[in-house]
């Protein structure tokens, strides 16, 4: 019986990996997801299985096939009820979930295993999970309100952060050198589950802005390893790999998007924005630039033969993915062709500007990376850029005082024609000033991106 | 725990090495387009921690009232996590196959 729920498990192994392999293409990634999705299946029923042959607790079983229908459906309801434009919310809110669970679990083991004292590896591995676990839900949390714009505060306590490791650090030497003396491994891990929330806290509430997508693959690397880590404790192997392949795929996008910003990761993590002097604010009013009106911008779209879109979080902002798409279709009906660039680090998770572009119907082979049209962006006759700022700064390239340079960007500035649609002279999130909108080819577009691309349309379907 | 599942400490060790390293191979190949299901498709994984929750709930004989409270509640909230991030993760990538009609 037990060779066969171990084959089970190895089974459900392979699903999850060939199930991130299939994700490797938009065609066949829906069928992965399906596939991961059989492969907890299998493993969760594996292990129901295997408790039943040894432990014969019939009646829990109906309690959890109960617990396992009811949050599917909380799940199902939770997975509808948000907009493309708040995913990383969504994702935020049940990476939290995930945390807590492992913080829960953790705590719990430390009640029901009457754990000897010379057991320490086990215990540090139970600890660990609890303190990760725990970080990560509140960190979570956090991230979830910052996102939500209910929460602004970017709060950075150095003494508190200190201290919070200082007490997990000496109550731990404290049990383990005096063990149950004066602290049992129960109080102790519950003390160091609510030191983790307090610790998530202040992890998470110092990033704001742009740099969000680095702290939500932070967290999710987190919570893989904490799951990793509680399949230790459970010397469970499909736990062990589950939360490996979920850490590793954090890890690999927050260096991904590190570099795509230029920032390192302790920069981003200890909150230091980019603004250091205020020579990105004072320089702002100083440029000389033209502005244009959408017949003009219609005008010039109207008679292109290559356009590139360059959107941004801006263009999420005002929602203003159907307009592409329709503006996309019109200039196509002209005989234009029409390409999206986008940039790493646009939106607020990695990736979130593509799903935002496939909601509306966008295919995805019109969208480009930065790094595929870069060396040839002399091609395009105009480049509308659309909510975007420090992602097309030449300053990047050219200014080495400035706080972008070095960052890689989409170089919009070599199009024949930039138009760049923005809301006021505000500079982007790193504060910078862009000298893209000085240029003798750029010219700017103000007022709310939607309102201006139906403006846009409107006048293009009269030419 | 499972008693019947036991890894020698360096069995383990090969687990968690090929796993990292098929990890990273198998997920360095999504493409960007792909990175929000991915992470969310991710997440859905990481909620495998529930099963933790169910060894807990299933060799909890039904007295240990307050044993059997916390593992339930473990085994809700990761139920939660894993649906939540499967059916989220399908419906993004639903938007990424209905085009190529």
């Amino acid at each position: 019986m037990v060779g066969i729920i171990n084959l089970v498990y190895l089974l459900s192994a392979i699903g999850f990996i060939g199930g991130i392999k299939l994700m490797a293409a938009p065609s066949s990634a829906r069928n992965g997801n399906l596939l991961s999705a059989v492969a907890m299946i299998l493993a969760i029923a594996a292990t129901a299985i295997l408790m039943v042959v040894q432990h014969h607790q019939l009646n829990n079983v109906y309690l959890l096939v109960a617990l396992l229908l009811v949050g599917t459906i909380i799940g199902k309801g939770l997975s509808q009820s948000y907009e493309m434009t708040r995913m990383p919310e969504l994702i935020s809110l049940f990476n939290a979930l995930g945390g807590l669970c492992a913080l829960i679990i953790g705590i719990n083991e430390s009640f029901i295993s009457d754990m000897a004292i010379e057991q320490s590896t086990i215990k540090i591995v139970l600890l660990l999970g609890v303190f990760l676990g725990g970080a990560s839900f509140s960190g979570s949390i956090i991230a979830f309100y910052k996102l939500a714009g209910k929460m602004k505060t970017s709060f950075r306590s150095k003494a508190l952060t200190f201290g919070c490791w200082f007490l997990v650090i000496s109550l731990s030497i404290w049990h383990f050198f005096q063990p149950n003396v004066a602290l049992s491994f129960q109080t102790l891990s519950l003390i160091i589950g609510a030191i983790s929330l307090v610790y998530g806290v202040l992890f998470a509430l110092p990033v704001g802005g742009a740099d969000m997508p680095v702290l939500i693959s932070v967290l999710n690397a987190v919570t893989g390893i904490a799951t990793a880590i509680s399949g230790m404790l459970f010397e469970s192997t499909i736990m062990l790999l589950g939360g490996i392949l979920v850490g590793s795929t954090g890890v690999l996008l927050t260096i991904q998007m590190c570099k795509a910003m230029n920032r390192s990761l302790k920069k981003v993590l200890l909150g230091q924005t980019a603004v250091v002097t205020k020579k990105g604010n004072t320089g702002e009013a100083l440029q000389e630039i033209q502005t244009i009106s959408t017949a003009e911008t219609a005008s010039i779209l109207a008679f292109s033969k290559n356009v590139a879109i360059i959107p941004g979080f801006g263009m999420a902002v005002s929602q203003a993915q159907k307009e592409c798409f329709e503006l996309q279709k019109r200039l196509q009906g002209l005989g234009a062709q029409v390409k999206y660039i986008i940039h790493p680090v646009a939106g607020r998770m990695p990736g979130h500007m593509n799903v935002l572009l496939a909601e509306a119907n966008i295919d995805y082979s019109d969208i480009v990376e930065m790094d595929e049209v870069n060396h040839n962006m002399g091609q395009f006759d105009a480049a509308i850029i659309i909510g975007a700022n420090d992602v097309v700064n030449p300053a990047a390239e050219t200014d080495s005082e400035s706080v972008v340079y070095g960052m890689p960007i989409i170089k919009a500035y070599q199009a024949k024609q930039v138009i760049v649609m923005k809301r006021g002279m505000s500079a982007g999130y790193s504060g910078a000033s862009n000298p893209l909108f000085e240029r003798a080819n750029c010219k700017l577009l103000f007022g709310d991106a939607k309102y201006s691309l139906h403006q846009i349309i409107e006048e293009v379907k009269m030419i | 725990m499972l008693d019947s599942f036991y890894l020698s400490p360096i069995d383990g060790w090969y687990v968690i090495v090929l796993s990292i390293l098929i990890g990273l191979e198998v997920i360095k190949n999504v493409p960007s387009v792909l990175h929000t299901p991915l992470m969310s498709g991710a997440n859905a994984i990481s909620g495998i921690i529930l099963i933790g929750g169910a060894i807990q709930l299933l060799s909890t004989p039904l007295t240990e009232v307050s044993t059997l409270i916390v593992a339930s509640l473990a085994v809700l909230i990761g139920t939660i996590n894993v649906s939540g991030g499967f059916f989220v993760t399908n419906r993004m990538l639903s938007m990424f196959i209905k085009k190529k009609k």
